[in-house]
């Protein structure tokens, strides 16, 4: 299946580009999984960071959610707005 | 009497009053107006700070906040403004407004609305110091905790 990844802040700046096209074997993952092969790529950005929150079609999810044909995924730091 | 939801993101700044008096209605039912400004303070090194979002995503955040809100309280009115981008010490930030018929309903769910927005809409600050560098800023704990408590009551 084709997932979109995007990445922000600290992430963004540490992966080098804020969004890429993701292809993997599988028909489901979940989360963890799919942050698990970001992470194989860009071993030094994920490891940077102590905490990571995932979005999926732009909604917060925990890592356990699961991430089907199509969907957009966003990983990034714990957010600092307000 | 159904209120009116609002949510703004964008760059450019806001003026409270102004915002204040838009929600005003020849009923007058509502007898509270809580409003909390966020502004960007200084620890004597910060000049400046960017604020990145991910647009698309805050707005449904905000509006989803807004609702569990609204599902707690009976409110009448609530807007929510959040600027973005490059944003100098001393500028505002956010802008959390909220009107119901009295004070306690107002205060709790503005406060709740804030506790919220700080960990899960999805913004992010960039600081800039007064020697050039720059860094992200480091989520706190004390505003999960925060969060938290609304969720023992």
């Amino acid at each position: 299946m084709k997932l979109t990844v995007k990445y922000f802040a600290l992430l963004r700046e540490a992966v080098g580009v804020s969004e890429e096209a993701v292809e993997v074997p599988q028909d489901a993952l979940a989360v963890s999984d799919l942050m698990k092969i970001a992470a194989e790529r860009h071993p030094e950005a994920f490891s940077s960071l102590k905490r990571i929150r995932a979005a999926v079609n732009e909604t917060m999810v925990p890592m356990s959610a699961a991430v089907k044909d199509g969907d957009v995924v966003a990983f990034f730091p714990p957010v600092t707005g307000g | 009497m159904a209120g009116i939801t609002t949510v703004r993101v964008g760059h450019e700044d806001f003026d409270v009053s102004e915002e204040m008096r838009r929600l005003e209605r020849s009923e007058r039912t509502a007898g509270a107006v809580v409003s909390f400004t966020g502004v960007v303070r200084s620890d004597g090194s910060v000049v400046k700070m960017e604020l990145e979002h991910y647009p698309g995503m805050t707005e449904k955040a905000l509006l989803a906040i807004i609702e569990k809100a609204r599902a707690r309280w009976t409110l009448e009115d609530v807007v929510v403004i959040h600027r973005v981008g490059e944003l100098a010490v001393g500028d505002q930030i956010v802008l959390c407004l909220v009107t119901s018929t009295h004070r306690h309903e107002a205060f709790d769910a503005c406060l709740f609305i804030m506790d919220w927005l700080k960990t899960e809409a999805p913004f992010w600050k960039k600081e800039t110091h007064r020697d050039g560098s720059s860094s992200w800023v480091d989520a706190r704990e004390s505003d999960e905790a925060a969060k938290e408590r609304w969720s023992e009551a």
